[in-house]
C-alpha cells in the first residue's frame, strides 16, 4: 500500500547522499504533489554498487509548480515541472489525512 | 578490426577540445580511449566483437528517430492507437515491434491546445532508446540540463520555436525510471495523408519537445 495518494503534498527530503542518486538538488526541500503513483523499483542507490536494491521502493511522480522551485521564474504561471521521487526521499508536507 | 571503423560515428560528436599539435594519431583522444578499451576487453575474453558489431549495428540503423516518428503518425490517423498509447505506451510502442532498453517503462505525453511538454534528464542523459535512439550531443549537455528545467521558453527560443501564447510548458525530468515520449500536435494542412507521409513530418527534436513537427510543405 503506498504511503501517498495523488494529491497529497509531499517536501522533498535532502538525504544527504553521496554519488549518483536520482533526486537532483534543485527540487530538495521542496514542496509538491503527488500525481501519481508509478509502482515500486528496486533502488537505485543500491544497484550502482552491484547491490539488489530490494525490497524495492514506491515511486512517485510529483508535480510543482515552476514558480515555486524558481522565485525569478520567467514563464507563464502556469508552467510546470513533472519528475519522479522514491519514497524514502518524500516526507508529508502536512499530515496524511 | 575494420569492421570497427564506424565505431567512430558514434564519438564524433564527443568534444574534439583537445590539441592536435601534438596528437601524432587520426584519432581524438575519446575515440583513442574507446579503441584502447576495446582492444583490452576483447583480449580478455570478456567482449565478443561479433556482439559488438550487432549492438552498433542496431543502433545504427533499426533504433532512431524513425521509429518513434512512426508511433506518432499512427497515433495521428488511428485514435484507438492512441488511446492505447497514452493508457500505456511500453505496451503500445511493442505493438510496432520496438521495445528494449531504456524503453522498459515508456511513458506518451500529447501536446494539446493547452500544454507543450520538454523532456530532459537533468542527472545525465536518460532517453527512450527504443523509439528516439541514442540522444544528441546536446540532450546530453549541462546547459541544456540546466535550462531545460529553469527556463523552457528560453530553450524554445534558443531552437526556435514559439509556443502560441497561453500555452502551458510542462517540463518532465526523467532522472529515474520512466522514459517520456513526447506527441506532438498533427500539423494543419495534413488531411487525409496516410501514416508513412505523416511520418516525414516527425522530426527527433518534436518527440523530445524542443522542436515541432515539419510544416507539410517543408517536407524532407
Amino acid at each position: 500500500m503506498p504511503r501517498f495518494s495523488p494529491g497529497d503534498r509531499v517536501t522533498v527530503l535532502d538525504l544527504g547522499k553521496p554519488g549518483h542518486v536520482r533526486i537532483p538538488w534543485f527540487i530538495r526541500h521542496r514542496t509538491g504533489r503527488i500525481e501519481r503513483y508509478c509502482g515500486a523499483y528496486p533502488n537505485p542507490e543500491d544497484l550502482a554498487f552491484g547491490r539488489p536494491g530490494l525490497p524495492a521502493i514506491d515511486l512517485y511522480r510529483v508535480h510543482f509548480p515552476q514558480t515555486d522551485l524558481w522565485p525569478d521564474y520567467a514563464g507563464a504561471a502556469s508552467d510546470t515541472l513533472e519528475i519522479e521521487v522514491y519514497d524514502h526521499w518524500l516526507e508529508p508536507a502536512e499530515p496524511l489525512t | 578490426m575494420s569492421d570497427h571503423d564506424h565505431h567512430d560515428h558514434h564519438h564524433h560528436d564527443h568534444h574534439h577540445d583537445h590539441d592536435h599539435d601534438h596528437d601524432h594519431s587520426e584519432l581524438s583522444a575519446m575515440d583513442a580511449r574507446v579503441r584502447a578499451l576495446e582492444t583490452i576487453l576483447v583480449e580478455k575474453g570478456y567482449v565478443d566483437p561479433a556482439a559488438l558489431d550487432v549492438l552498433i549495428e542496431t543502433y545504427e540503423t533499426k533504433v532512431g528517430p524513425h521509429n518513434g516518428a512512426r508511433v506518432v503518425a499512427k497515433s495521428w490517423i488511428d485514435p484507438a492507437y492512441r488511446a492505447r498509447l497514452l493508457a500505456d505506451a511500453t505496451a503500445a510502442v511493442a505493438e510496432l515491434g520496438y521495445a528494449g532498453r531504456q524503453g522498459e517503462h515508456l511513458v506518451a505525453v500529447e501536446n494539446t491546445a493547452d500544454t507543450h511538454n520538454m523532456v530532459v534528464c537533468t542527472l545525465c542523459s536518460c532517453y527512450p532508446w527504443p523509439v528516439l535512439g541514442l540522444p544528441p550531443v546536446w540532450y546530453k549537455s549541462a546547459p541544456y540540463r540546466a535550462k531545460a528545467v529553469r527556463d523552457p521558453r528560453g530553450v524554445l527560443a534558443d531552437f526556435g520555436v514559439t509556443l502560441s501564447a497561453g500555452k502551458a510548458i510542462k517540463v518532465w525530468d526523467s532522472t529515474a525510471e520512466i522514459r517520456y515520449l513526447v506527441v506532438p500536435e498533427r500539423p494543419a494542412g495534413t488531411e487525409g495523408w496516410d501514416e508513412a507521409r505523416l511520418a516525414d513530418l516527425v522530426t527527433r527534436d518534436s518527440m523530445i519537445g524542443t522542436g515541432l513537427p515539419r510544416a507539410p510543405g517543408a517536407a524532407a
